[in-house]
C-alpha cells in the first residue's frame, strides 16, 4: 500500500526563506570565527602529529619476527605462514641447524626470511597460523622505500622490527 | 626623438584616450585575475574553516626552504600559484565523440562575458585627472545585462558539445535557470534608475556620493573630517540627512537590493543556485568532460563573473568607490588610489559573503528556483517599482 507523506505546512517566515538563511549563516559564522583562531579544528597534521599513542592493541601493522627473552629466535622454518599467505608475500629458505648448536634439537631455522611489503595485505593470517608464536603484526604502518628491493624486509630487518617479546610459552627448554 | 614631442603626441586627445584606456584595461584585468586567484584560495580556506578543517596550508613560497628543515608555509599562500601552474601544465584531454569546434569554443564563451562586463565598472574615482572607468557608457547597466546573460550560451554549448549525459543535463539546467532569474534581476534595479535618473554607473555613483549609498536609510550630507571636530556641525549634517522620502525609499531599495543580490548568485552559478554544476548529482555538470586549461577557463569565468557581479552590486547599491570621510581623486593622486582600494575592499567583502553563503546553504531544485523567480521575485519586483513610483510622486523632499 502506498504511504502518502504529508508535506509539512510552512509558516510565512519559512516560505520567505530569509530567516532560515540568516540562521544558517549565523551557524557557519560561529564555526568560521572559532576556526580562524585555531579552535575547534579536528584535522590532525599528519607527519608532525601522529595518532600512534592511541593505536589499539589489536592494530595490524607490519608483520615481524620476534625473539623471546631467552635469546632464542622463535621461527623454526615450518613454512606454514608462507603457505597461508594470501598474496604470497613471504619467502622462506629453511636450513638445518648444525651439530653442536645450543638449539640443535629444534632442527630447522630459516636461512632467509623475506616479506615483500609491496605485496603484504596486513591480514594477520601468518600470525594466526604460526605454531611457534614467532611472527607478530606490530604497529608500524608507515613502511616506505625508494625502490622495490628496499620494500622487501629480510630476516635481519624483521627481527629488528619485532624485537624481543616476553611472556611467551618457552617450548624448546632444556627439560624437554 | 625629443621628449617634448613625445609628450605632445601623448597629449593629443584621441591618443591620450587610447593609451590611458589600454593602460587601465591592462591594470584592471590583471588586478581582476589576481583577485580571482586570491578568491579561489579564500574559497578553499573559508570552506575549510566553516567545516572545522585547516584547508590548504602546505604549499609555501618557493625557495624558502634553503638551509632549514622547517620552512614557513605562510598559511599555504603558495597554493594560489600552485593551482594555476597545475592546470596550465596538465594534459588537455579531449574525449572522443565530442563536437570539437563547440567543445573548444564553449570555455571561451564563458570566460569572455564577465571580462567584458568589467569595462563599465567604475573601479575608482579619478587618478591624475583620468577617470577610472574603462568605458564611461551611458547605457552602463543595460550593457552589463546584455553581456552577462551571454555566458549561459557557453555553458549550454559545453553541455551539448560534450556528447555525454551529465554535461547535457547541466546545460539544460543552465538555460532553465536563466529564464527564471533574468527577468526579476532586470526589474529589481529599476527603482535605482528611478531614483538616480540615470543608467550610467558613473552617474549613479556620483549620485550616491552626494546623497548617500542606496542601501542606507539616511545620510549625513556634507559630513567631513572637519565637522567631526565640531559636534554641532556633525549633528547638523545628521539632521540634514534624514528625510521622510529617503526613509520611505529605503524599503523598496532594500527589497531590490536583496532580489538583485540573489539574482547575482543565480547569474554566477553559485550555490544555492549552482544547478548546472551540481557536483553531487551531475558529476561535474557542464564541465565534466573538460580538463586542464579548458576547465580552468570555466573556473576563471565563474570567479570573474563573481567579481563582475560583486562590482555591479557595489556600484549600484554600496556607493562604488566612495566611502564617507574619504575625498575623491580630485584632491590628489593619493586619494585616487585610496578610492580604488575602497572599491576592491567592498568587492572582496561581497566575494567573502558569496563564499560564506556557498558553504551554508543547500542547493535549490530547479523547479524551486523557477517558482522562486516567477512566483516570488517577479511579482515582488513589479510591486517594488510601483511602490517606488508612488513614494517618489507623493512624498516630496
Amino acid at each position: 500500500m502506498a504511504i502518502v507523506v504529508e508535506r509539512p505546512k510552512l509558516t510565512l517566515a519559512e516560505k520567505f526563506y530569509l530567516p532560515a538563511v540568516l540562521a544558517g549563516l549565523a551557524i557557519t559564522w560561529k564555526h568560521l570565527k572559532r576556526a580562524i583562531f585555531n579552535k575547534g579544528i579536528v584535522t590532525m597534521q599528519y607527519p608532525e602529529e601522529k595518532w600512534d599513542a592511541n593505536m589499539p592493541d589489536w592494530y595490524r601493522g607490519a608483520p615481524t619476527l620476534v625473539a623471546d627473552e631467552h635469546g632464542k629466535d622463535r621461527c623454526v622454518a615450518c613454512q606454514l605462514c608462507e603457505f597461508i599467505c594470501p598474496p604470497r608475500a613471504i619467502t622462506i629458505k629453511p636450513m638445518e641447524i648444525p651439530e653442536g648448536d645450543k638449539w640443535r634439537k629444534v632442527e630447522k631455522r630459516p636461512e632467509e626470511f623475506d616479506i615483500d611489503m609491496t605485496r603484504c595485505i596486513y591480514c594477520g593470517l601468518c600470525e594466526e597460523v604460526c605454531p611457534e608464536q614467532a611472527i607478530y603484526l606490530r604497529k608500524d604502518y608507515s613502511i616506505t622505500g625508494l625502490n622495490r628491493a628496499e620494500m622487501v624486509h629480510d630476516k635481519e630487518t624483521l627481527y629488528k622490527l619485532g624485537g624481543v617479546r616476553e611472556g611467551l610459552v618457552f617450548k624448546w627448554n632444556e627439560l624437554k | 626623438m625629443d621628449l617634448d614631442l613625445i609628450l605632445y603626441f601623448l597629449n593629443i586627445p584621441w591618443v591620450f584616450l587610447l593609451w590611458t584606456t589600454f593602460l587601465k584595461s591592462f591594470i584592471f584585468l590583471n588586478l581582476t585575475i589576481i583577485v580571482v586567484s586570491v578568491t579561489v584560495f579564500a574559497e578553499r580556506k573559508v570552506s575549510a574553516f566553516i567545516q572545522d578543517r585547516v584547508g590548504p596550508n602546505r604549499v609555501g613560497i618557493p625557495f624558502t626552504l634553503i638551509g632549514g628543515k622547517k620552512d614557513s608555509f605562510f598559511f599555504g599562500l603558495g597554493q594560489m600559484v600552485a593551482d594555476p601552474i597545475k592546470l596550465l601544465t596538465k594534459e588537455n584531454f579531449v574525449p572522443g565523440g565530442v563536437n570539437k569546434f563547440y567543445f573548444w569554443l564553449a570555455p571561451k564563451l564563458v570566460m569572455i562575458p564577465p571580462i567584458l562586463v568589467l569595462a563599465v565598472l567604475p573601479f575608482g574615482s579619478t587618478l591624475f585627472g583620468v577617470e577610472m572607468t574603462i568605458a564611461n557608457l551611458n547605457i552602463g547597466v543595460l550593457y552589463i545585462f546584455a553581456i552577462a546573460s551571454l555566458s549561459v550560451y557557453g555553458i549550454t554549448l559545453a553541455g551539448w558539445a560534450s556528447n555525454s549525459k551529465f554535461p547535457f543535463l547541466g546545460g539544460i539546467r543552465s538555460s532553465s535557470q536563466m529564464i527564471s532569474y533574468e527577468l526579476s534581476m532586470g526589474l529589481s534595479i529599476i527603482p535605482v534608475f528611478m531614483i538616480c535618473g540615470s543608467l550610467n554607473l558613473n552617474e549613479i555613483i556620483d549620485w550616491q556620493v552626494v546623497n548617500g549609498w542606496l542601501v542606507s536609510p539616511f545620510w549625513p550630507k556634507g559630513f567631513s573630517v572637519g565637522s567631526l571636530l565640531h559636534p554641532a556641525d556633525a549633528l547638523h549634517a545628521f539632521v540634514a540627512g534624514v528625510s521622510l522620502q529617503r526613509l520611505l525609499l529605503w524599503i523598496p531599495l532594500l527589497i531590490s537590493f536583496v532580489i538583485f543580490l540573489v539574482s547575482i548568485f543565480a547569474e554566477t552559478n553559485r550555490l544555492p543556485f549552482d544547478l548546472p554544476e551540481a557536483e553531487q548529482e551531475l558529476v561535474g555538470g557542464y564541465h565534466t568532460e573538460y580538463a586542464s586549461m579548458n576547465f580552468a577557463l570555466f573556473f576563471l569565468g565563474e570567479y570573474a563573473a563573481m567579481f563582475a557581479g560583486s562590482g555591479a552590486i557595489v556600484s549600484l547599491f554600496l556607493g562604488g568607490w566612495s566611502c564617507p570621510l574619504i575625498p575623491d581623486g580630485s584632491h590628489g593622486w593619493f586619494w585616487g588610489l585610496v578610492n580604488i582600494g575602497v572599491f576592491f575592499v567592498k568587492v572582496s567583502l561581497l566575494l567573502l559573503f558569496m563564499i560564506w553563503v556557498r558553504w551554508t546553504l543547500p542547493r535549490f531544485r530547479y523547479d524551486q528556483l523557477m517558482k522562486l523567480g516567477w512566483l516570488g521575485f517577479f511579482p515582488i519586483a513589479l510591486f517594488n517599482i510601483f511602490l517606488t513610483a508612488v513614494i517618489l510622486a507623493l512624498v516630496r523632499n
